[in-house]
């Protein structure tokens, strides 16, 4: 197998595995977990804490895990845009693109026990946190087979066994919930934090400010992410914040600013923020990333942005475009194994869309399910009811 | 007489419930049982501190017509025990009942602004703080919106926080947690979270508190899907309801009034409460169905004392289930009378006599030989002045003409 070019490189086992892939015909690519320091793109910027180091420690298959699970998104939300145009998914469908290595450089740093909880810009977040492209498509074309049973919808994906919640439609609503969980965890003593994504268009909302100010004065161990992706819809950040600077508005609260392209400056972020908010209480990080699409489906994206802007971010810094030159650089993989883990994953899109259409939509009954949940003495009944008295528990 | 309470609470022996973790910072409420992590059901007669009481005058059964003066009150209640209890003030009554289910499940806690150290604006967590801890009685800043929405993020993941609107009128700005995220999350996770979640406040009109704080948001929140409501009229009913509303998976919004803090009545030792979509027989009748909730039943109660000297048996129903209206008793009941009267507090515009005017419409129609009145309070917001704020709300005589119309 030709081997793609190398360019020096500073670990000492980059160069054994020049020798020994010189010797052997293919080395296991994916299980290797020997330590690679990589430097970020750029510094952190911190206000009131000190900022984490610019080397992150990451492994082989860590970094094949990145671009395995990036490519992945980005080909799920490629296909939920075609799916919208061809009018299977309708209403609301808030894409990703662009965005992927925050939600898989936050995975790295955190465990299954860590609460998530964002905006309606969630289906790369729920696949990150564990769901399968078969219940993300099947809710986003509401049949029975979506992770909210085809009666949430896009913006409402949630998956209670590893802790996200959610898939929040009303800007902002979600950062008030997210500090509830994080007093959760910390009535139960957990050890856990909860991270809260927001956009820069959230970052104006009053409560968000309110809830920072109970989870200061409480101590609790609620990180709140800003997903700075420069665009309130169609308003740019700098004419709907007076100061754009995110991570300093927490005032008391210490904020660290991370580059939301580079996916192990999100995972170094993270780590740091997890073992910062276990101790000191709320944390904010501004992660600065870019969306191609626009908005939403039915906003084209280029009447407030120009497509040079667009196109200038996708050249100069796509997560997954970064991932891939680090790995080749370091002699991980080759091109076409990376190629072949692009089709694969195609392909295991088109398997579950293919899948999802098949999947039945909700029965008519199911409309007045999960309005309440039974419990001590609640049904709901009509005027024939017959009589029930309450039991205690 | 809430000192006599407090004195007898105190001088009343500790020790009179086995308590192995008995902790000397605890208060005066003494612990019913030792304070353990609930571990499945279990159902424990609770006896309470003032057991070796004055005067043990046991429940009268079948009391017809109580007082409707607002400072005392006995009610009649079919269901409760005929062993003696122990008397206390409505307050007192929703204190019992929140610190009970505090004890009981560790995952009850309260939230609100000066709910803890200052002991609750209307003392309804009064000592609580000191007996639970700053983690368990939480005192949070001014920030309905957040506060409402953290409590239903704890939810989220099984606590069961109680969230006090200091005024119900002040849970309007928290409006869009409790409508789309406390009442449809249930739904929209495809039934995966829960949000056992209690809210409760006192609202409705009081003497003179101005337009903002005499707010009746019984009307905004009932369309709100997946919520239930409840409303409290007398110490028995406050606590049981107290009681379901923590135990129950669902999110419940309790209304409780500004002007029946105060009122008195015997309510039983052990263990109770009250079904949560059940309506209240006060007084059986035949002549005319009176539908009414909250403060408005003693208004209601006192224009049955003039009616039954008038000659007229009326049957009053307290309603207390807001949502879902409790059709089976309303309706047992139309079918008895064939007449019906709404007097409620809220606004004649889309409040809860509205709606169940539609109810009973829709399902008892055939029943009805007259028409459906419905006295609600004037469309107008609350006065200062006295005398206007007296004629925005139904009074009794309004209700008597009523009646004497329908049964005309």
């Amino acid at each position: 197998m030709a081997l793609s070019y190398l360019r020096s490189s500073s670990s000492s086992s980059a160069n054994l595995k020049l020798l020994s892939s010189a010797v052997s015909i293919r080395r296991p690519i994916s299980t290797d977990t020997t330590p690679i320091t990589v430097e970020t793109s750029v510094p952190f910027t911190a206000h009131q804490c000190e900022a984490p180091s610019r080397s992150v420690e990451t492994s082989s298959s860590e970094l094949l895990n990145f671009f395995r699970n990036m490519a992945l998104m980005r080909r799920m939300e490629i296909a939920a845009d075609s799916l919208y145009k061809a009018k299977l998914i309708r209403g609301f469908c808030h894409l990703y693109d662009g965005q992927e290595a925050v939600a898989s450089g936050m995975e790295a740093a955190i465990t299954k026990k860590d609460c998530i909880i964002t905006a309606y810009r969630d289906h790369c977040i729920f696949m990150g946190r564990g769901g399968t492209l078969l219940e993300v498509f099947a809710e986003l074309m509401g049949r029975r087979a979506g992770c909210s049973k085809g009666k949430g919808g896009s913006m409402h994906c949630y998956k209670k066994d590893s802790n996200f919640y959610g898939g929040h439609g009303i800007v902002g609503a979600q950062v008030p919930l997210g500090c509830g969980l994080a007093f959760a965890q910390k009535y139960s003593k957990d050890e856990t934090v909860t991270f809260a994504l927001y956009g820069d268009g959230a970052a104006n909302q009053g409560q968000l400010f309110e809830a920072l100010n109970i989870s200061a004065l409480w101590d609790l161990p609620a990180i709140l992410v800003c997903e700075n992706n420069h665009y309130g819809m169609g308003t740019a950040e700098w004419r709907a914040s007076k100061s754009p600077a995110y991570y300093k508005r927490g005032d008391y609260a210490p904020g660290l600013k991370v580059d939301g392209m580079d996916v192990l400056a999100v995972k170094q972020a993270c780590k740091f923020a997890k073992e910062h908010a276990l101790k000191n209480g709320p944390i904010i990080l501004e992660m600065d990333t870019y969306r191609y699409h626009g908005h939403s489906m039915s906003d084209p994206g280029s009447t407030y942005r120009t497509r040079d802007e667009i196109s200038g971010v996708r050249q100069e810094r796509d997560p997954i475009e970064r991932v891939r030159k680090l790995i080749l650089s370091h002699d991980l993989a080759t091109e076409k194994e990376l190629k072949d883990i692009e089709k694969e994953m195609r392909k295991e899109v088109d398997d579950a869309i293919a899948q999802a259409k098949e999947s039945p939509m909700p029965e008519p009954s199911e409309l007045f399910t999960n309005v309440y949940a039974k419990g001590l003495g609640v049904e709901s009944f009509g005027a024939d009811r017959k009589e029930v008295r309450a039991t205690l528990p | 007489m809430a000192a006599i309470f407090h004195g007898v609470g105190a001088a009343a022996s500790l020790s009179l419930s086995p308590s192995n973790s008995f902790d000397s910072n605890k208060s005066v409420f003494s612990p019913r049982r030792s304070f353990s992590a609930r571990k499945g059901a279990s159902f424990a007669v609770v006896r309470s501190e003032g057991t070796v009481n004055l005067n043990l005058k046991g429940r009268r059964a079948q009391q017809l017509i109580s007082n409707a003066v607002a400072t005392t009150a006995d009610s009649i209640d079919a269901s409760s025990s005929s062993k003696p209890g122990h008397e206390l003030l409505l307050f007192e009554a929703l204190q019992e009942g929140l610190e009970e289910e505090m004890e009981r499940d560790p995952r009850v806690c309260v939230m609100g602004e000066d709910v803890g150290h200052y002991g609750g604006s209307y003392k309804v967590t009064k000592e609580l703080a000191k007996k639970f801890g700053d983690l368990r009685v939480l005192d949070t800043p001014i920030a309905e919106n957040s506060f409402t929405g953290m409590g239903i993020g704890a939810a989220m993941t099984g606590l069961r926080p109680v969230v006090e609107g200091m005024n119900m009128g002040f849970l309007l700005l928290a409006f869009n947690q409790i409508s789309n995220n406390c009442g449809m999350l249930h739904y929209t996770s495809g039934g995966q979270f829960t949000i056992p979640i209690v809210i409760r406040g006192p609202g409705g009109v009081g003497r003179q508190l101005g337009a903002e704080h005499s707010q009746r948001l019984e009307s905004y929140f009932q369309s709100i899907p997946g919520i239930q409501m409840v409303a409290c009229s007398t110490p028995y009913n406050a606590k049981g309801l107290m009681k379901a509303a923590i135990r129950s998976e669902n999110p419940v919004i309790l209304f409780e009034h500004v002007l029946l803090y105060n009122l008195k009545e015997r309510i039983p030792d052990e263990d109770y409460i009250c079904n949560l979509e059940e309506a209240e027989m006060v007084r059986p009748g035949e002549h005319v169905t009176i539908l009414t909730y909250s403060r408005m039943r003693y208004h209601v109660m006192q224009a049955a004392k003039t009616l039954v000297n008038k000659g007229y048996d009326p049957e009053v129903i307290d309603i207390r289930s807001l949502k879902p209206f409790d059709l089976y008793t309303i309706g047992n009941s139309v079918k008895k009378t064939h007449r019906v009267l709404i007097v409620e507090e809220c606004m004649r515009t889309g409040g809860i006599g509205a709606s169940l005017t539609a109810a009973i419409t829709e399902n008892f129609n055939d029943y009805l030989d007259a028409p459906i009145v419905c006295l609600s309070s004037q469309d107008v917001p609350t006065p200062y002045a006295g005398t206007l704020e007296e004629v925005t709300v139904v009074q009794p005589a309004q209700i008597v003409t009523a009646v004497e119309q329908l049964c005309k």
